[in-house]
């Protein structure tokens, strides 16, 4: 594997939009051809070199490219947008949308990442060191088929409307979460490993959450039907098991209702 | 001989009352009389004819002062701003017609500008839960003339809509409804005992930003399935009323405004509201409407939604096309993010309405006030350009919160010299065309520099 190291060297007066900083984009690419993939500034379209130092090369392929981007990224959003392959550490916080519709490959945050982080997730793994804004893996707007594979890891906390419409895949919050998880959730597992504030499940018809500390708001639609022994991330602990959402629908499998499942440490 | 007006729209409310009768001086020029309109409709006809208005653009000078200057003056400044910023942002049009919104898109759309309207701080978390889970609604004339039993979650027509009730509601006699408020079950769901509460048959105090679970608790019941014995403060007893009457009605509809749109979980509260409403047409027929603020703010997402695909903050600064994703494209975001270079605002006030700290970024940038009358952002802008009363001085098309279209008057002349927004949009695209031909300023294109880039999701 290759590596591409991009210095951000000036802050830009308002965001960078930097969807093109994929492996994807930059395999079998010269630096200098690095530096001319165009970025943008509002309406303006800039070389990407005008912002970044381009050092290191790329691999002939995305599986072969890794690319580190180092500098304050506070101000910049989108990258790794749709990659499909290949390796990116990002070594500040970031802005919108990191890994946004991404298939595969992985991201490395070592800071915060802001909101819409993996929204479109398709494969791959995104892993954010810090917090994470709003939106986590969650479907774009207007979108009812969220998130489809792949995993995200947040070491802190993270806002609002979590996996909204979640397919499939794995998210794993390590700190607390706001409200909605999994809302209209279709599969797919969530793993909150703190407290969740509320309305988590709220009208999901199918997936796991899995709860380690409490819910400040349970929804009226979740019912207790058992309590469970399980291994979840490597801890083997008990857990109230509940099904809901019971005020949405649910298809059927072999005559009986198929429901989500909420699994709350007891 | 002072002039009778009939069938006159009045631009204040969502409410769009047609049947408003004035009486003009004989010049023209002042509102005598106005028959059928509230307090605050009568207001805005009254406020046309008084003192004060001014009938130039104002430009401030380095001293702080505003001074006049014409209108060519004025559209080549703003031409200018909108070529030179990066990211302008075009905001409000609460109080204005199609044929403004529709010219103000066009001017968007050539500058690279982030295009929004007051949905954006109003109802548009209402287009969010559309955009998720469809909008079972009807025109106010059907729940008029059918509908035996209104909710109004979270709205407060007594106050915000004041002819919705007498019109559509509660009290008229329509085709199927002829017993009026006889025949009609009324229920409002409100933290606050509202007026508009004094005139219900049932009264459902919800706890403060816990609508999305009751709202979960109703949908449960009413799929046969047992709840807690409280909810979101509400007895489930209460619960269980509730959920019966709805579903034993001829025809529902919900009424639901900032109570939903405002409290923890905006979109999601609406979004349950339509999985609800979805729920009881296994029953009967039951419909949902968004109580719209302004007269025509429907209008924007209707004449935007047909011209760019997205009825609100929609991102126009990649040109060839348009992205909407609120949380990032939104005003305030925007504003707070410090993420726009220039702003406009359009028919609304901004000064008023936004946090200050958004304010305080916005004003580090050329601010250009578009609106009738003075307002906050009048006072702190830097270029103010006063355009017609639409409804009053200039007619033309708006949408009611229904999505109805109506044709509203002119009943007076505007003061002399003053233009539409209409016209005042198309010189401002045309003088963008003129400075970028005469300054050989290409446009910003993807296509035509056939980058690679792609955006996914617009
Ligand atoms: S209810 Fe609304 S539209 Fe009707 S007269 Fe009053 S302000 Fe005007």
């Amino acid at each position: 594997m290759k590596t591409v190291t991009l210095t951000l060297n000036k802050q830009p007066e308002l965001y960078l939009e930097c969807n093109d900083i994929t492996p994807d984009a930059f395999a079998g690419k010269t630096p200098a051809e690095i530096a001319a993939i165009e970025i943008w500034e509002g309406k303006q379209k800039i070389p990407l070199g005008d912002f970044f130092t381009v050092e290191g090369s790329a691999g002939a392929t995305p599986a072969e490219t890794k690319i580190v981007v180092a500098g304050d990224c506070t101000r910049v959003k989108r990258i790794g947008q749709q990659m499909t392959d290949g390796e990116i550490v990002i070594e500040s916080d970031v802005d919108m949308y990191i890994g946004g519709w991404m298939k595969g490959g992985t991201i490395h945050v070592k800071g915060n990442a802001d909101s819409f982080c993996g929204i479109g997730m398709e494969g791959g793994e995104l892993i954010i060191d810090g917090d994470a804004g709003h939106h986590v893996g969650a479907a774009p707007r207007g979108e009812w088929r969220g998130m489809k594979g792949g995993v995200i890891r947040i070491g802190g906390n993270v806002g609002n409307d979590t996996a909204t419409f979640i397919n499939g895949g794995t998210i794993v919050i390590g700190g607390d979460a706001d409200i909605h998880i999994s809302t209209h959730g279709e599969g797919g597992t969530v793993i909150v490993k703190g407290n969740a504030k509320g309305r988590v499940g709220g009208q999901m018809v199918k997936g796991e959450i899995y709860v380690f500390g409490t819910i400040e708001n349970p929804l009226p639609g979740f019912k207790k039907i058992e309590t469970v022994e399980r291994d979840v991330e490597g801890v083997q602990a008990q857990f109230d098991h509940f099904i809901g959402d019971l005020g949405e629908r649910h298809p059927k499998s072999k005559g009986q209702p198929v429901y989500a499942h909420l699994y709350v440490k007891a | 001989m002072p002039k009778k007006i009939e069938n006159v729209g009045c631009p204040y409310c969502g409410v769009c009352c047609d049947d408003l009768v004035v009486t003009v001086s004989d010049d023209g020029r002042k509102v005598l009389e106005v028959e059928n309109a509230c307090a605050i409709g009568n207001e805005i006809f009254q406020h046309a004819s008084s003192e004060g208005r001014i009938s130039l653009p104002r430009l401030r000078q380095p001293d702080g002062t505003y001074k006049d200057i014409s209108y060519d003056e004025a559209v080549d400044y703003a031409a200018r701003v909108l070529i030179k910023a990066k990211k302008p942002l075009i905001f409000g049009f609460g109080s204005t017609n199609c044929e403004g919104m529709a010219a103000a898109a066009k001017v968007a759309e050539k500058a690279g500008a982030v295009l929004d309207n007051c949905a954006s701080i109003c109802h548009g978390s209402s287009f969010l839960a559309i955009f998720d889970n469809g909008y079972p609604s009807c025109t106010l004339g059907e729940t008029k003339n059918r509908a035996d039993v209104i909710v109004y979650w979270g709205s407060n027509p007594a106050h915000a809509h004041p002819r919705h009730m007498s019109r559509y509601s509660i009290f008229p006699r329509g085709f199927f409804t002829g017993k009026g408020h006889k025949g009609r079950k009324i229920i409002v769901i409100d933290p606050r005992y509202t007026d508009t509460a004094r005139v219900a048959d049932i009264y459902v105090q919800v706890k403060q930003g816990q609508d999305y679970d009751l709202f979960n608790a109703f949908r449960t019941v009413i799929r046969g399935e047992d709840i807690p014995d409280e909810v979101a403060g509400v007895k489930k007893e209460q619960i269980l009323q509730v959920a019966e009457i709805l579903k034993k009605a001829r025809f529902g509809t919900i009424f639901y405004g900032m109570g939903l749109c405002h409290s923890d979980g905006r979109n999601h509260n609406v979004d349950i509201a339509i999985s609800m409403t979805r729920d009881l047409n296994d029953f009967t027929k039951w419909t949902i409407m968004a109580m719209r603020g302004h007269y025509n703010i429907a209008g924007p997402g209707v004449v935007w939604a047909w011209t760019t695909g997205y009825p609100y903050c929609i991102d126009m600064s990649k040109k060839d096309r348009a992205y909407m994703n609120p949380g990032e494209t939104s005003s305030v975001d925007l504003a707070m993010r410090d993420e726009v270079d220039a702003f406009f605002n359009v028919g609304t006030d901004a000064g008023a309405h936004f946090p200050i700290e958004a304010v305080k970024h916005l004003k580090k940038h050329p601010w250009i006030t578009i609106d009738p009358n003075i307002c906050m952002a009048s006072e702190i802008s830097d270029l103010h350009i006063p355009v017609g009363i639409v409804g009053v001085e200039v007619p033309g098309i708006v949408y009611r919160m229904d999505n109805v279209p109506i044709q509203y008057r002119q009943v007076l002349n505007p003061p002399d010299g003053v233009i539409s927004d209409e016209e005042l949009f198309e010189r401002i695209h045309q003088r963008i065309s003129e400075i970028e031909a005469e300054e050989g300023i290409t446009q910003t294109s993807a296509a035509a520099a056939g980058t690679q880039t792609s955006f996914v999701g617009e």
